[in-house]
């Protein structure tokens, strides 16, 4: 194919370009090292690392796992060498990768979160902020920010005004209007949201009767989780003008352009990096044989294309 | 590390439910230390997504073998692959058993599949030493003539007496500290049930001794990134004394020292 057909992966999030629309989600690709001998990450649209609050932190006792049908619940409970020891141990190699990073922050109070993106505002090598307000692993309140809605505005707010760089809410799926959230989070100033988060679930041995998890419930993501997902980003991506990263189950380009054909303009890989380190690598390669197919000469073509014509919610 | 699509050779049961497979995988098989693993990608059941760690019994040249039990769907749907079937491998992982001590005298202890992931170490140690392998049965003990040929010692220990000494394998191992260890001191390298690997720290703990344990945790991803197989090991800068490692990276072999048992185990 002639260079002049290629059809463009570029995207954009608030003032952010990405050579490509896939990235890899908070929790499910370490710090970036991890993989880094297994995955070219200069190949990564960009890097979402796992969740950094203000102190370091232990996370929940084993069992923090367990796999179920087509999923996975975690309970890993955001262990984190904190803010400071994110910025000694992992910013420096970071910096040296030529993908965007962008830092998934948590708190256990509005200020928690302020201070944390505060913190790393003053640092090169930090792109953006994901705010994660869903986790379900954090008791400590945490929770409530991603199922209340005024909660969630305080949290972004704060956040807001504690950068010019990149603020993306990522919202919580146990709720009753994700819609509301989504424009929550635009009203608040956010340039892009993510969705989904994993799902409250949980899983006991029937022979013991005990809970698997050391910490009772968890949240279940994985392949099982996809079609919830894909509905979700639907209804919130329509919901909004600001840009929607969409996540859940991911294990091939199909996934993804599903993604995006309801409304998602960039993706991330989660789990399913567990499995096939290079699955996001092979989702871009996958993307860009689609729009070839199709002929399509941008991704940003592929966003929102879903054809309801005849249809009763086709409007 | 790296990520490899094998070819199974030959795939066949062993004594006491085990299983040998043999994979052609001529990146990974070369670079194995003792006392590392491999992550397997599963080809079924299908709604089973993660992969599962195994440690590598044996190498040679562009193959390794792996000896595992069917415990459960993985490990059963395993049983099912055939000689010319391809499986992904992630590998060679984690930090393997140290080259042994030259002026200690070796010793291996090993339940279950410990012999598994102790007979690299025995075959590269540069000398031979003493193995201590216990079972249930005698049809659960693996493994003796590979190290009866390599040169080493092998004493084992049922717990129903049907082959060795009747007892745990540390009893088996008591016994001959008692009587033959002599002036020696001998340096622990030990695989298998948790409460095996704690009677034997606390052995090497009380004698001075050292010890090298492989610990077993369900785990994720294998590399480090998702946290899920963290075991609670000594860390004085912390103000508790301890911290979380990883048994995938900074394991899945810790001296006996570094390992903080708790209550369950
Ligand atoms: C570093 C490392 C090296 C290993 N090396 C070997 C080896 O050489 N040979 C070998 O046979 N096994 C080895 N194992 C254990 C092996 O990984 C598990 O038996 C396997 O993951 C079980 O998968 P499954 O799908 O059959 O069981 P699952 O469906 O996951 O679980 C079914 C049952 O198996 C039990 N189980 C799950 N995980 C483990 C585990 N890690 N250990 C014991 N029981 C488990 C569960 O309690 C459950 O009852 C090793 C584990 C680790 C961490
Ligand atoms: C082990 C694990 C750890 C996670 N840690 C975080 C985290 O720290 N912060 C966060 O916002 N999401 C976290 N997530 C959620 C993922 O980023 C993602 O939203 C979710 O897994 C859905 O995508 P998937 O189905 O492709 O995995 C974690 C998920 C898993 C499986
Ligand atoms: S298995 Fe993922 S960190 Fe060890």
């Amino acid at each position: 194919m002639s260079p002049s057909t290629e059809p463009s992966l570029e995207v954009r999030l608030g003032s952010l370009v990405f050579r490509n629309p896939v990235m890899v989600a908070s929790g499910t690709f370490g710090y970036g090292p991890e993989y880094a001998e297994l995955v070219d990450l200069s190949a990564l649209g960009a890097i979402v690392v796992k969740g950094i609050c203000r102190e370091p932190t232990r996370g929940n006792p084993p069992p923090r796992t367990v796999e179920t049908p087509s999923g996975l619940i975690n309970a890993i409970g955001l262990p984190g060498p904190g803010v400071a020891g994110f910025i000694r141990d992992y910013l420096p190699f970071l910096r040296r990768v030529p993908t965007p990073v962008i830092v998934n922050v948590w708190g256990r109070t509005v200020e928690e979160y302020g201070e944390v993106v505060e913190s790393l505002d003053r640092e090169e090598g930090v792109h953006g902020y994901e705010i994660n307000v869903s986790c379900p692993n954090i008791k400590e309140g945490s929770r409530a920010f991603g199922v209340h809605l005024d909660m969630f505005r305080r949290v972004v707010e704060r956040v807001r005004a504690a950068t010019r760089r990149p603020v993306i809410p990522k919202l919580a799926p146990n709720v009753s209007d994700i819609a509301a959230f989504a424009r929550a989070a635009e009203e608040c100033g956010a340039d892009a949201i993510s969705l989904i988060n994993s799902i409250p679930a949980m899983a006991v041995d029937i022979e013991t009767r005990r809970p698997i998890l050391g910490n009772v419930t968890g949240g279940l993501t994985g392949p099982a989780i996809h079609p919830i997902a894909v509905k979700l980003v639907w209804e919130a991506a329509r919901a909004v003008r600001i840009p929607t990263i969409a996540m859940g189950g991911i294990r091939d380009a199909a996934d993804a352009i599903e993604f995006m054909i309801v409304g998602a303009t960039a993706v991330a890989v989660g789990t399913a990096n567990f499995v096939e380190p290079r699955t996001a690598v092979r989702v871009v390669e996958g993307i860009r044989d689609y729009l070839v197919r199709h002929g399509m000469t941008s991704v940003a073509d592929l966003t929102g294309s879903l054809r309801l014509e005849g249809l009763p919610c086709g409007g | 590390m790296t990520l490899e699509e094998a070819i199974v050779v030959e795939h066949l049961p062993d004594a006491g439910g085990y299983w040998r497979i043999e994979l052609r995988a001529p990146a990974i098989a070369p670079r194995v230390r003792p006392g590392q693993f491999v992550h397997v990608r599963l080809t079924a059941p299908a709604d089973a997504i993660l992969r599962r760690p195994f440690s590598v019994f044996r190498t040679e040249d562009d193959r390794l073998e792996l000896l595992y039990k069917p415990v459960g769907r993985g490990t059963r749907a395993m049983t099912e692959l055939r000689p010319g079937a391809v499986i992904s491998l992630l590998g060679p992982l984690g930090r393997g058993f140290p080259t042994p001590a030259p002026d200690r005298f070796p010793v291996l202890v090993a339940g279950g599949y410990g012999m598994a992931a102790l007979y690299l170490l025995g075959r590269e140690s540069g000398r031979a030493g003493i193995v201590f392998v216990g079972g249930a049965s005698a049809v659960d003990v693996l493994c003796v003539p590979e190290f009866e040929a390599l040169g080493w010692e092998v004493r084992v220990a049922t717990e129903d007496g049907s082959r060795g000494l009747r007892g745990q394998v540390t009893d088996a191992f008591d016994a001959w500290a008692a009587s033959e260890l002599s002036d020696r001191t001998p340096e622990l390298f030990a695989c298998g049930p948790n409460g095996m690997l704690r009677a034997v720290g606390e052995r090497a703990i009380a004698r001075g001794w050292t010890a090298w344990l492989s610990m077993d945790r369900a785990m994720g991803c294998g590399v480090g990134a998702c946290l899920t197989c963290v075991q609670k090991v000594r860390d004085p800068s912390h103000p508790d004394g301890w911290t979380w490692a990883r048994v995938c990276r900074e394991g899945p072999v810790f001296e006996c020292r570094e390992i903080v048992w708790e209550d369950d185990v």
